[in-house]
């Protein structure tokens, strides 16, 4: 079997005297989407943080396509950062009130050095029609935006980056439920077009049963099954 | 029927700046009955459910009846469990003496029956040690125990109504369930009925004797939740349950509605929901349907009859091409 995508062990993320992950270990293949399910408080978003290494771990090892992101400085992190994008729970909060939808889908390419300015609005355009919204809606601002198509245009931010893992941390829990089945499946569609694999944190159990290969259940930072 | 309605709500109709949220609302409110009012954002759910308690925001204007009239006796005849228990609570006075406020604000006892009546109520809601407790701040207490707390203080007065505003919409799972049937619970010692505003279709499982489906700031669908639950005959109430995770068929997609709910104010004409709805016929888009009496329910919906069930298949789309 080849290497997996993400190959977590012993993570442990403690906040003063506070242990919120403590001893966590998982491995997720390109592909699939393993969900992190428990209740409020026990671990999940800190071991989010820790696997995107937004928030350095205390101890354990990362392994992302074969390279372990603890020990890395910064400036080697860096470029590796593109290939694991997060998704957040409040869409609107994910995304500057004060920027255009298409700028804040540009503007990951252009802090990355990869914008181009004769193909990067085609690109934007590209990304919207993708995860489904009207390439129109890249002139309006979020606050201009229903929570689902925020939540769209929040996963096309992430997908300009060319990312193998997302990090998707309760991504459709504040969404209208009418709105929710057409997300998740637009995150079943993008999975199995681009075969990108799915951190998937919900603390819904039935969300969790349907979209997840496999799933961990965590309890006050530990791994209870799975 | 009127006879054993304990509130009566009569073309209830709320507007900011002209433009209306809640768009000629009726429906009773029966003794000891739960009563689950459902909607997503915008609907007019949350409105409706200040209109009863006399608590809209400032600038709405209504018309319609809501008979009695119970916003004078807020506290006492009708209370409000709300959605955040931290912030219903004020930060600067012990929990005890919060509790005691609102007995002594409507009966005319003394300072320490107050505070026994207090203690017992937070004793009945499972605060451990409650004398003790009583005297502590909200900041002392776990999420949960406030939780408890402003059960405690909905239910004090023996009230005919609690009303409960998405009241377990930031907890999870687990926690749901036990506020839940907590208030459940509360609410039937004090022979109360229920009014449970809730987006969220898994609440009315089991919580709930009758649910409201609105859509848009009017009635979509009426009657006794597990024949709703079980049959919906509105496209709108099968639409949501279908697209539920735990009713879906196995396999990778999940049945669902297209589009997003509409925004007050930017109505579609005809039919709120024609735009999303596969049943939509060129009625539909001319004349909004009145609500009728269908299958031992209310139905707002010119095409009912077509709905098959289950209605999965309807909303069960390939997926557009990328």
């Amino acid at each position: 079997m080849s290497d997996p995508l993400l190959d977590v062990r012993d993570l442990v993320v403690r906040y003063g005297q506070v242990t919120a992950v403590d001893g966590v270990s998982f491995s997720l293949a390109a592909g699939e989407t393993l969900a992190l399910n428990g209740p409020s408080g026990c671990g999940k978003s800190s071991t989010a943080l820790a696997v995107l290494q937004l928030r350095r771990p205390d101890s354990g090892e990362v392994r992302f396509e074969g390279r372990e992101l603890t020990t890395l400085p910064e400036p080697e992190l860096r470029p590796l950062r593109p290939r694991m994008q997060p998704v957040f729970q409040d869409p609107y909060g994910s995304l500057s009130p004060r920027h255009r939808i298409r700028d804040a889908i540009a503007e990951p390419l252009k802090v990355q050095g990869r914008w181009d300015p004769e193909k990067g609005p085609a690109r934007v355009a590209e990304l919207l029609d993708r995860v489904g919204l009207d390439p129109a809606y890249g002139d309006r601002r979020p606050h201009e935006l229903s929570g689902g198509q925020c939540q769209r245009a929040g996963i096309a931010r992430a997908l300009a980056s060319d990312p193998r893992l997302l990090v998707l941390d309760e991504p459709v829990s504040s969404l209208d439920p009418s709105v929710r089945a057409g997300v998740l499946n637009l995150l079943a569609d993008l999975q199995d077009d681009l075969g990108l694999g799915y951190l998937f944190i919900c603390h819904d159990r039935a969300v969790v049963r349907h979209v997840a290969d496999r799933v961990i259940e965590m309890r006050e930072g530990r791994v209870t099954s799975g | 029927m009127a006879s054993e309605a304990l509130l009566s709500v009569r073309d209830l109709r709320i507007a900011f700046d002209g433009v209306e949220a809640v768009r000629g609302l009726s429906f009773d409110v029966r003794p000891r009955e739960a009563l689950a009012i459902v909607g997503e954002s915008g609907a007019g759910k949350s409105l409706t459910a200040r209109a009863l308690l006399g608590m809209l925001p400032r600038g709405a204007t209504t018309s319609g009846t809501i008979s009695p009239d119970l916003s004078a006796h807020r506290g006492r005849r009708i209370s409000l469990v709300p959605q955040d228990a931290l912030s219903a609570l004020s930060p600067v006075h012990p929990v005890g003496d919060q509790l005691a406020a609102a007995v002594r604000s409507v009966a005319g006892v003394s300072r320490k029956e107050a505070r026994a009546r207090a203690v017992a109520a937070l004793d009945r809601v499972g605060i451990p040690d409650a004398a003790r407790r009583a005297r502590a701040y909200p900041h002392e207490y776990s999420g949960g125990m406030r939780q408890r707390a402003v059960i405690a203080m909905a239910t004090i007065n023996e009230p005919d109504i609690v009303v409960a505003d998405e009241p377990t919409t930031a907890l999870d799972e687990e926690r749901r369930d036990q506020v839940l049937r907590l208030l459940a619970e509360q609410r039937a010692a004090v022979d109360a009925a229920l009014v449970l505003v809730t987006h969220d279709m898994d609440v009315v499982q089991g919580h709930a004797d009758r649910v409201l489906v609105m859509y848009a700031g009017r009635l979509t669908e009426l009657g006794p939740a597990d024949e709703v639950l079980a049959r919906p005959r509105a496209p709108y109430t099968a639409g949501l349950l279908a697209s539920l995770p735990q009713h879906a068929p196995p396999g990778r997609r999940l049945p669902a509605l297209r589009g997003t709910p509409p925004v007050p104010g930017a109505l579609p004409p005809g039919c709120a929901f024609a735009p999303r709805c596969p049943l939509a016929a060129e009625a539909c888009h001319t004349a909004e349907p009145e609500p009728r009496q269908a299958a031992g329910r209310l139905v707002a919906c010119h095409r009912w009859e077509e709905l098959p069930h289950p209605a999965t298949e309807l909303f069960l789309k390939e997926r557009q091409p990328v």
